[in-house]
């Protein structure tokens, strides 16, 4: 295992983030205050209640979850794009490196960055409502576990993706629906019956239900099959990395 | 010497049916420097991308100082730096954080000494903590060779490191070429700049259309196949090569004003001799004598175009 190499590219993927730190940081404050704003306090005022937990602190993990997931898709498909756009890619091709190491490097900067931007989001709606967290460890476990999959995909999107365009294509097109579709501003029992039963398909659905449990002790599916679904939709990212450098597929010629 | 690198029968065929490689022998000795001629589309670049990893070969073996480039690929890309031909660096990172990037991937810990003894090889060590976007064309290629450098590779295979430098910057270039050759590493360069290989390679090979069409020491390349020609300027114009000198096989220059002269620089008898007396008898008055060596360049022309090496 060359760990030499996975660090050197975990801290140059980082000094890209702390490049642009400012940005980091503010953009998420900003845009969770705002959601507080019109979800928490225009909305919230007249859902007063969801499943006996006050609005403005049962969305908390849905607007965690909503950026961390694009935060991590973002990030990771971007750091392994940019190489691939200005050329640098055929370096980590011909230095002694293997499909692992590069992905332990690139994929643990881009969970990184968004297990920070998460931290963020939490210390920031902690301001605005009263929140109490049942399992602090459950919590960071689905946390981190999220990060590290979604970066996982964003991985896949950014070695698939033949330009900027279908860079941006997967997250706008598919993950935002399904995250917004997911259960991150409502309950699922809010929902009529087709339609609970339809949304049970949303895998993001499993991923904010065991989330919020963390938080509340609430939750649309068991916590079981919280985990299962993200240790599988992890263990299918892994396959797909694996099936992509053992072929080659849009890496190498 | 040993050979450092081995090529045996290496063969590529991309996706679309294109045979870049078509069976590829060669070896490379340590300490060697070796320039790979060959036009655009020949199969240079894809040889060496092919060495380094960043192509996967169709057939064929790759051996690097022993080790089976496929099977025991880390232990083979550790010996190689790589110099591609185009300029493909990070635009916002620093220089330092490049090269110590670099560094890292090939397994190295961090040793700055050794990174800035590289830098300063390489007249950039006052460009250390600049941004590669602030660089000129030309640093930035030394940017690519310092990258290639950090982890002191035993073999440096250089993509047509001197593609759009101006005249001062190659020479330059190749003193560097000169210095790390002097440090014991093994050259291996592609370029299209015929004067380049001449100037400073060992050995040249001639790639075109995939194939290898032969590996030679220079300077006995240059002799076996060099002819020179002698011109014989004459005082008065004639219009047609006296019969007199008619076994001679000359050429008579467009104008009248010359005899041109090939001979063989090997051959026990040049004939040049015998020659200048038949035209002193034959009456012509000499004006003045030159000789001309054929270059690499005219060489390299007559093994693409098909005449037999």
């Amino acid at each position: 295992m060359n760990w030499v190499a996975v660090i050197s590219i975990y801290r140059f993927e980082m000094a890209r983030f702390f490049r642009t730190l400012a940005q980091s940081f503010f953009s998420p404050v900003l845009s969770t205050s705002l959601y507080f704003v019109v979800f928490g306090a225009a909305i919230g005022s007249r859902i007063q209640e969801v499943d006996g937990i006050a609005y403005g602190a049962f969305i908390v993990p849905g607007l965690i979850m909503l950026s961390v997931i694009t935060q991590a898709i973002s990030n990771a498909s971007f750091g392994i794009y940019f190489p691939k756009f200005i050329g640098t890619f055929s370096e980590l091709l011909s230095a002694p490196v293997n499909f692992l190491e590069i992905v332990m490097g690139y994929v643990g900067a881009a969970a990184t960055k968004a297990l920070f931007i998460g931290v963020v989001i939490l210390v920031t709606a902690s301001l605005f409502v009263d929140l109490t967290i049942a399992h602090p460890f459950a919590m960071l476990l689905f946390l981190v576990l999220t990060c590290l999959s979604f970066s996982l995909l964003g991985f896949i999107i950014g070695i698939w993706a033949g330009n900027f365009e279908q860079l941006q294509l997967v997250p706008l097109l598919v993950v935002t629906p399904l995250v917004f579709l997911g259960g991150s501003f409502y309950s699922i029992s809010m929902l009529p019956p087709i339609w609970q039963t339809i949304t049970l398909f949303n895998p993001v659905v499993y991923l904010i239900s065991g989330f919020r449990w963390a938080f509340f002790e609430n939750a649309d599916v068991p916590v079981g099959l919280s985990l299962l679904a993200i240790g599988g939709f992890t263990a299918f990212c892994l396959g797909v990395i694996w099936w992509i450098f053992k072929t080659g597929w849009r890496i190498r010629a | 010497m040993a050979a450092i690198l081995s090529v045996k029968d290496l063969k590529k065929t991309y996706a679309g049916g294109f045979e870049a490689l078509k069976g590829v022998t060669l070896d490379i000795e340590e300490g060697e420097i070796l320039a790979l001629l060959g036009p655009n589309g020949a199969g240079k670049t894809t040889l060496i991308s092919t060495v380094c990893g960043i192509v996967s070969p169709s057939a064929g073996s790759i051996t690097v100082g022993g080790h089976d480039a496929q099977v025991d690929y880390r232990a083979a890309r550790s010996l190689i730096g790589l110099v591609p031909q185009e300029i493909h660096l990070e635009p916002f990172e620093t220089v330092w954080n490049t090269i110590r990037f670099s560094r890292g991937l090939f397994g190295l810990r961090r040793d700055d000494a050794y990174l800035e003894d590289v830098l300063r090889k390489l007249s950039l060590l006052d460009k250390k903590n600049s941004r590669i976007m602030e660089l000129s064309g030309g640093m930035k290629r030394r940017v690519l060779i310092a990258k290639a450098l950090s982890h002191s590779p035993r073999i440096l295979f250089l993509d047509e490191p001197t593609a759009g430098v101006d005249v001062e910057l190659r020479k330059d270039m190749w003193e560097v070429v000169a210095q790390m050759k002097a440090d014991g590493v093994t050259i291996i360069l592609t370029t299209h700049y015929i004067e380049e290989a001449e100037a400073i390679a060992d050995r040249v090979g001639v790639i075109t259309g995939g194939e290898l069409l032969l590996v030679e020491d220079k300077d006995s390349l240059m002799a076996r196949m060099g002819q020179k020609q002698l011109e014989v300027q004459l005082s008065t114009a004639v219009d047609a090569v006296p019969a007199a000198l008619s076994h001679y096989s000359l050429q008579l220059a467009k104008d009248g004003n010359a005899l041109v002269y090939s001979y063989d620089t090997r051959a026990d008898r040049t004939g040049i001799t015998a020659l200048l007396n038949d035209v002193a008898e034959a009456g012509l008055v000499l004006a003045d004598v030159q000789t001309r060596q054929s270059s690499l360049e005219d060489i390299f022309v007559g093994l693409v175009k098909g005449d037999q090496p």
